[in-house]
């Protein structure tokens, strides 16, 4: 007999998310993906300066946070026709490098791990086993029985109090765990390393950008962070140095710990290779250009498309051919809710017509979520470290044909493997690889360009407001943790007159569209194994894989002249 | 540390404990370095260190919900760069999280069960942290959790706690979901619990230091910091940031970066002319810094934007327009005359605030004298 659950809040994520899947014989059948909360941002700039919109739009996410900002920044540079200064680019490039890196490692650690490690039977675990364990898989100097005593007695002297604080009423025991005692108290001694460690590597966003999260330092033209070797107020060799050792430690501990760490684990479970595919296309915008003439050629990670996981054919992506549904989403379109729309001509109009709080279950039948559907060629499209890998793998990119082909070859399974719920919590393993060593370089390049002088961080010549056309139109785009992020902008009379954002969470998160199609997260559940439908574990594990972050999918509005709603008086 | 003010502090702090966290992991100096810190961020004499190492003995961790509505998740990122002490410490042996989306295990009706077993036991007893702002629009629609309003969900939270601390501009204010035209009708944790026990931790995001100092403050005294008008705990709010700037000798030597990169910015001279807003802002940014007191916007070269003050998205905008000129700017104009000057020239829709009085006038912490008007 089929049984609908819903599983509310999906914790360890990012924002509001609920999952309402339909059971039958131990496997998903059917899924719905909602997101339940909705604030409203886009309508918030309409409006105002095209040069404060980065601002307001970093807040779309504090998990991503950056990654906005890039976003609009360069979609107003590209409405504006601005070249940045190329050490602008560099410091971009060292800043969204280290966001990727750091935001990788706590996903995998702090927001997934949990669904694969089992803290409670780390406390059965032999230190010494633990220890040969460790040695036998990297180099990593933590890694002594004495070490790995030390944790277990705290976690042991914690679990003692009772008061299990974070880790109460988990599915510890769940039939799913696979590890070994030996493998969990790792693991669990890495949650711990990882926590502290993310702290320090992000103290390269303090440097180069005052603070994290949300860091004060993009402009529209280029960056506020002053470079001279002559001054105490701006980054001169002492701040290299410091942002050269934090990068240091950061691509250590990436390549002693997580990759490791995600190699072993994963060998326990390639069950999950087969599971949790879902749509099969796969689309990224490209980015980290590694030269200064604005093309998208120059991309560390390239541009493309990839449909029906055919990777032997990556096809050039043009983003006209992006469009957004609201058929089964909270809001309605002047021209109808079954046609698709493109951001430059994106409307939002709030429209809940979904049952009235305090409720049981959504009506999967008509509108769920405040997440649009964004099509590809009216193609639901997966994106995040998984598709930028494929991409930049199927292009020919040296990186990650070397880095791909050793987490195969280690796992000993073929590339098929790369389309599930593993496939994506490796490649974001890769991703973060490349990027940790791609950064230091990035580093070296803005040195030598301190070191002949060059001292340009901004180019203000289009600072003005004066100086700007009438109406001018851009697209920016980035490739942030969870994969394609698009923000559209169009100005005129120097304020914004429309904005729109189709953010990665967006593509993934998205309900059905008019004409049905699942959206990755639901597609990707269908299938999906469940062995306690009182603890679907299962469910957390591939909906963690896609690293949900729903405040970004929820940015929304607005349309031209949509005055939705009455201003408050405050 | 030196030694010998090592010593004198542990003169300060039973051995007992020192001993029982030693058997925790966390060494005597480290322990007392961080007693040492909280004392002095709290403004206590240092007396009053045994106190605070009694306060945040292990055994009495309390209970704590972080619940998160219309938020980014970059407060609870900013609890995790926390230092004094560790997101690690603070999650493990200060304090019982027992609900906190972004990092529980539990999700689901496990997650619920956990929320609804402490708010059941320690009734009265726990603390409730809240981030994001809560709307009022769509009958409770703009945000649910388990099929719940933000609103209901918050009265439950908060009406029940000890203590409740909104943590950021937008739990503070309403933040950026209440910036004009406020299309989902956010408000604040005051305004959605009236009768609750609120205290402000305004900042987008707040300060991790500034959280871990009031949360020690109320284990040392059980109850909240002293605040200031707009709520906000005096110990990090009371002062301008322009008054303690550390580019403040070149405001008043009349030295002003022109251009992102000129050669004053890079010398680290004023940037009011670039639109910082310090002189309108009550924060500790200058003095406590971010992620361990590393940097703050002046310090890397970006004017203030004013982001712990309500309905800074309205007031503080455009945030590269300069504060507006007033006569005998550069020498010693006092901040309430540029606030009054912002007044007269934004003259819009938005609420704007001045600054009713001036610096280094009577006793009172400058905060409590700023008013709204409407």
């Amino acid at each position: 007999m089929a049984r609908k659950i819903a599983v509310d809040p999906i914790t360890r994520i990012e924002g509001h998310l609920r999952i309402e899947a339909q059971i039958d014989g131990g496997q998903i059948q059917n899924a719905w993906s909602s997101s339940t909360a909705f604030r409203g941002i886009e309508t918030i700039l309409k409006g105002r300066d095209p040069r404060d919109a980065h601002h307001f739009t970093q807040r779309f996410c504090g998990v991503c946070t950056t990654v906005h900002s890039m976003a609009s920044i360069r979609a107003v540079e590209d409405a504006l026709r601005i070249q940045i200064p190329d050490n602008a680019r560099l410091i971009r490039n060292i800043i969204m490098g280290i966001q990727n890196v750091q935001d990788h490692v706590i996903h995998f650690y702090h927001l997934h791990a949990l669904d694969w490690v089992d803290i409670v039977s780390a406390l059965d675990a032999d230190p010494q086993k633990t220890a040969q364990l460790a040695q036998s898989v990297s180099d990593w100097k933590l890694s002594s029985a004495k070490y790995f005593k030390g944790i277990q007695d705290r976690v042991k002297a914690f679990v003692g109090t009772g008061r299990l604080g974070p880790f109460a009423n988990a599915y510890w025991g769940h039939s799913a765990y696979k590890l070994p005692p030996e493998a969990n108290l790792m693991a669990v001694a890495h949650y711990l390393e990882a926590l502290e460690w993310q702290k320090d590597i992000i103290k390269i966003h303090a440097i180069l950008g005052s603070k994290n999260p949300h860091p004060q330092t993009f402009l529209v033209g280029g960056m506020a962070i002053p470079v001279d070797p002559d001054s105490q107020n701006a980054i001169n060799a002492d701040k290299l140095a410091l942002i050269g050792k934090l990068l240091k430690k950061a691509r250590t501990f990436v390549e002693q710990v997580y990759i490791p760490d995600l190699l072993a684990v994963a060998s326990f479970y390639k069950d999950w290779a087969a599971i949790g595919g879902g749509v099969g296309n796969y689309l990224c915008y490209g980015d980290f250009p590694m030269d200064n003439r604005g093309g998208t050629d120059s991309h560390y990670f390239p541009r493309g498309v990839i449909m029906g996981k055919d990777i032997a054919n990556v096809m050039e992506m043009d983003e006209t051919k992006i469009s957004e549904y609201v058929t089964n989403s909270w809001y309605s379109y002047s021209g109808g809710d079954e046609k698709g729309m493109h951001p430059y001509d994106g409307e939002t109009t709030p429209n809940y017509t979904g049952p009235k709080p305090p409720y049981e279950f959504l009506d999967t039948d008509s509108k769920y979520s405040w997440v649009k559907s964004p099509r590809y060629m009216d193609q639901p499209m997966e994106v995040g470290p998984l598709a930028r890998v494929l991409v930049a793998y199927a292009s020919g990119n040296e990186d990650a044909k070397a880095i791909v082909g050793h987490v195969l070859s280690t796992l000993g399974v073929g590339a098929e493997a790369l389309f599930s719920t593993l496939g994506r919590t490796a490649a974001r393993g890769v991703d973060c690889l490349m990027l940790a060593r791609k950064t230091e370089l990035w580093l070296k390049q803005l040195t030598d360009n301190m070191d002949r002088g060059i001292l340009e961080v901004h180019n203000a010549e289009k600072w003005e407001p004066a100086t700007w056309p009438k109406e001018a139109q851009g697209f920016g785009y980035h490739e942030a943790p969870r994969g394609a992020l698009g923000h559209w902008v169009r100005i005129e009379n120097g304020a914004i007159a429309n904005f729109q954002a189709v953010v990665p969470s967006t593509w993934n998160a998205g309900p059905r569209d008019a004409s049905g199609q699942m959206g990755p997260y639901e597609s990707a559940l269908i299938g999906t194994p469940i062995a306690n439908e009182e603890q679907p574990l299962e469910i957390l594990r591939t909906i963690h894989s896609f690293d949900p972050c729903l405040a970004c999918a929820v940015h929304v509005l607005d349309g031209r002249g949509n005055e939705i709603i009455k201003v408050k008086a405050l | 540390m030196r030694k010998e003010e090592n010593h004198l502090q542990e003169g300060l702090v039973s051995e007992e404990i020192l001993q029982r966290w030693e058997l925790r992991g966390v060494s005597r100096r480290n322990f007392l370095k961080f007693c040492s810190a909280m004392t002095a961020t709290l403004a206590l004499p240092v007396t009053m260190m045994g106190r605070v190492a009694e306060a945040i003995e292990g055994d009495n961790r309390p209970p704590v919900i972080w619940v998160e509505f219309q938020g980014c998740t970059g407060d609870s990122e900013a609890f995790l760069r926390a230092n004094q002490p560790t997101a690690t410490e603070l999650i493990l042996d200060y304090l019982s999280i027992d609900y906190h989306e972004t990092i529980m295990a539990a999700a689901g009706h496990q997650a619920e069960a956990a929320k609804h077993g402490t708010i059941k036991e320690y009734k009265g007893k726990y603390i409730a942290i809240v981030e994001g702002s809560i709307p009022t629009g769509a009958d409770g629609a703009y945000c649910t959790i388990a099929g719940r309003s933000a609103l209901d969900i918050a009265r439950d939270v908060c009406g029940n706690a000890a203590a409740t601390i909104a943590v950021g501009t937008c739990a503070s204010y309403g933040g950026i979901p209440a910036a004009a035209p406020n299309p989902t009708g956010a408000i604040s944790v005051v305004e959605a619990v009236p009768g609750a026990t609120v205290m402000n931790l305004p900042g987008c995001p707040l300060n991790a230091e500034n959280l871990t100092a009031a949360i020690v403050h109320f284990l040392t005294f059980n109850r909240l910091p002293a605040t200031d008008s707009l709520g906000r705990p005096k110990f990090a709010y009371g002062k301008r940031i322009h008054d303690n700037c550390e580019r403040r000798s070149h405001f008043d030597a009349g030295q002003y970066a022109e251009g992102f990169g000129d050669p004053g910015h890079r010398q680290g001279w004023c940037l009011y002319k670039l639109g910082c807003k310090g002189p309108e802002t009550f924060h500790n940014c200058p003095t406590v810094r971010y992620n361990e007191g590393t940097s703050w916007p002046i310090m890397a070269g970006h004017g203030c934007i004013g982001c712990s003050e309500p309905q800074f998205w309205d007031t503080m905008t455009p945030f590269y327009r300069r504060l507006p000129q007033v006569p005998g700017f550069g020498i010693e104009a006092t901040a309430d005359k540029i606030g009054l000057g912002l007044v007269a020239a934004t003259g819009v829709a938005f609420a704007a605030h001045g600054v009713a009085s001036s610096f280094r006038k009577g006793d009172k912490l400058e905060a409590d004298q700023v008013v709204k008007e409407d």
